[in-house]
């Protein structure tokens, strides 16, 4: 059982969340944890909780799931689902502050190492300007 | 009886969500991503189909199972908000509120609002007319009223320049439009006014 941190891609459009996945596979292979959401309940550009809450939970690690997410929505969006998980789980799912396809290959980079969900978010969030 | 009366007011609000979807959608597509008429539009029928389950139950329960019926359905930024806007409402209102207990529950759930999208009023977002509603209650202020303070609050919007949400990204060009979603909030406040004149005519 792998027990990296894993990682999540919210992005409003579904091409980019894949093609970021595909970019993290390459780097990391199957150590860690991974899935990605994009598009809204209709089909559209946009997000989805139930959608945010299914791929937290596929990528579910006991080290907690790091989320990396593009603009507003899909930042509320996670927050919300995250707010709706069982408690025992929330306080261990982190969104990042970070670009979500640079975000996204250097935290499932460091959580193959092994690092812990802090440091992963740590990370990633060196790439934005504090 | 009180079932019923939730039951039409839900229908007042969702009615005039999709009457005037195409007009959010324009108001988004000036100064947003243009689909805020269409997420709500799906959020409201997502209400809709959620409703004849919810028959017979108390407003509050109503309003928190609506509200989670947006949260999920509507995929944009406002999905969240309105949607935690309505569970906040339903989690203070008693099965038979009076006015004070609207009045509490809406300041509620304006903080409630504030907290989750991490804004403050002026902004030109939903807040800038959730926060005025809130004041017209705490002065008492009667259906008829609030309904006159919300649509100006609204209109109010449109010399701001955004400084949250996807409008913020155009700077000085945000200025000169209503902001969309300062709209559907007061689109829904004056369709609640509505409906209470219309079951509690002003003695």
């Amino acid at each position: 059982m792998i027990t990296n941190v894993g990682i999540v891609i919210v992005s409003h459009s579904p091409k980019i969340a894949e093609g970021a996945a595909d970019m993290v596979r390459q780097m990391v292979g199957d150590s860690v944890p991974l899935a990605f959401t994009g598009g809204d309940p209709g089909g559209g550009l946009g997000t989805s909780v139930e959608a945010i809450m299914e791929a937290i939970e596929q990528a579910w690690s006991p080290s907690g799931v790091a989320v990396l997410v593009d603009l507003g929505g899909a930042e509320s969006n996670s927050e919300m689902a995250i707010s709706l998980l069982p408690d025992e789980k929330r306080a261990l799912v982190a969104i990042c502050n970070a670009p979500v396809v640079e975000g996204a290959v250097i935290a499932a980079t460091e959580a193959s190492g092994g690092s812990s969900l802090k440091t992963v978010r740590r990370t990633a969030e060196e790439l934005s300007p504090q | 009886m009180v079932e019923e009366k939730v039951n039409q007011l839900v229908h007042a609000v969702t009615g005039v969500i999709l009457q005037h979807a195409d007009e959010l959608t324009a108001l988004d597509q000036a100064i947003g991503d243009g689909d805020h008429g269409v997420n709500l539009k799906r959020g409201a029928e997502a209400v809709l189909a959620e409703l004849p389950k919810l028959d017979g139950k108390p407003i509050g329960e109503v309003l928190r199972a609506a509200g989670m019926q947006i949260v999920m359905k509507v995929g944009g930024a406002s999905g969240p908000l309105i949607g935690t806007w309505a569970m906040e409402l339903g989690k203070h209102l008693p099965p038979a509120p009076a006015y004070v207990d609207v009045a509490k529950a809406l300041e509620a759930a304006f903080l409630a609002v504030k907290a989750r999208g991490k804004s403050e009023e002026g902004q030109k977002t939903m807040l800038d007319v959730l926060g005025p509603a809130v004041r017209a209650m705490q002065a008492n202020a009667d259906p008829a009223a609030i309904k006159a303070i919300v649509q100006a609050a609204a209109e109010a919007t449109i010399p701001i320049r955004a400084t949250r949400g996807r409008a913020s990204f155009l700077g000085d060009r945000s200025i000169g439009h209503m902001d969309p979603g300062a709209r559907s909030s007061s689109l829904i406040i004056a369709a609640v006014c509505d409906h209470q004149s219309k079951v509690e005519p002003a003695n």
